[in-house]
């Protein structure tokens, strides 16, 4: 089930690129925008942009002479697979956790 | 209001060799003891996620430096049988208060037998979720990346 994921996770293996992605996540920004958020120049952030918009996680959209960046919208499958990571992950560490809970009711406090 | 079209509920089953009353306990009073730690929204490292025994009670994760981040709340509390929480944590990975944003969780605990249980999932309404984000206004996805969020899930987690 990784096997789709190694393009984007090397695009995202960058520390930089990471940080505009999370940017990106909390709000669409300018170039402008995320560059006084990061210690990097407009033109470094332009060019992450650039590959993570060529990656398909990012797209942009002109507002007058603005463009706005923001993450690939297509979030409704996006939101869903990873919940359904979540989930598989969450249920078998609990599965375990239960297993191995003392059986005595009145441990529960200890 | 749905401008969404429903997405399909996410399940999830596991079966334990544990009582229901205990099955039932350790999901919500031990909640914090087996969650995965990285899957948080907190600025701070969770310290720990905290899921309230009552109808009305708050699920929400304290990070390390004490500070809180609400994840839901519990909207029916029916130990050792059933459980339904909100889970208000969009793609921005924000807590979202607008409870027409919530998407909910439901529990059933089922006794197999006296000393087996079977715990049944199910994680409903995620397109509430997605009508809370401003992200989708005014485009429309092009059905590209499916995978984004969990790619971004694992970069995370594999560089925490």
């Amino acid at each position: 089930m990784d096997t789709n994921g190694v393009a984007g996770l090397g695009l995202l293996g960058d520390p930089t690129r990471r940080a505009i992605f999370e940017l990106l996540a909390r709000r669409p920004c300018t170039v402008g925008e995320l560059a006084q958020e990061l210690p990097i120049t407009r033109s470094a952030v332009s060019q992450h942009l650039r590959v993570l918009k060529d990656g398909g996680l990012v797209v942009s959209t002109a507002d007058g002479t603005r463009r706005i960046y923001r993450l690939n919208p297509d979030g409704v499958t996006a939101l869903r697979a990873y919940l359904d990571r979540v989930w598989a992950e969450a249920l078998t560490a609990f599965g375990k956790a239960a297993q191995a809970a003392p059986l005595d009711p009145d441990q529960e406090d200890v | 209001m749905s401008s969404t079209p429903g997405i399909p509920p996410l399940t999830g089953t596991v079966t334990v060799d544990v009582p229901v009353d205990q099955a039932f306990r350790v999901f919500t009073d031990a909640f914090g003891s087996w969650w995965p730690a990285e899957y948080h929204i907190g600025q701070a490292d969770m310290a720990t996620a905290i899921l309230e025994p009552r109808q009305g009670g708050r699920w929400y994760e304290q990070g390390t430096d004490g500070s809180e981040c609400d994840w839901g709340q519990v909207l029916s509390w029916e130990p050792p049988h059933r459980l339904v929480v909100t889970w208000q944590i969009n793609g921005h990975w924000q807590y979202d208060p607008d409870p027409a944003h919530a998407s909910e969780i439901e529990v059933r605990f089922t006794a197999d037998g006296p000393d087996q249980t079977t715990v049944e999932l199910e994680h409903r309404l995620l397109e509430r979720l997605v009508d809370g984000q401003a992200l989708r206004d005014g485009i429309t996805g092009g059905g590209g990346w499916p995978s984004l969020l969990e790619l971004f899930a694992k970069t995370a987690t594999n560089q925490a």
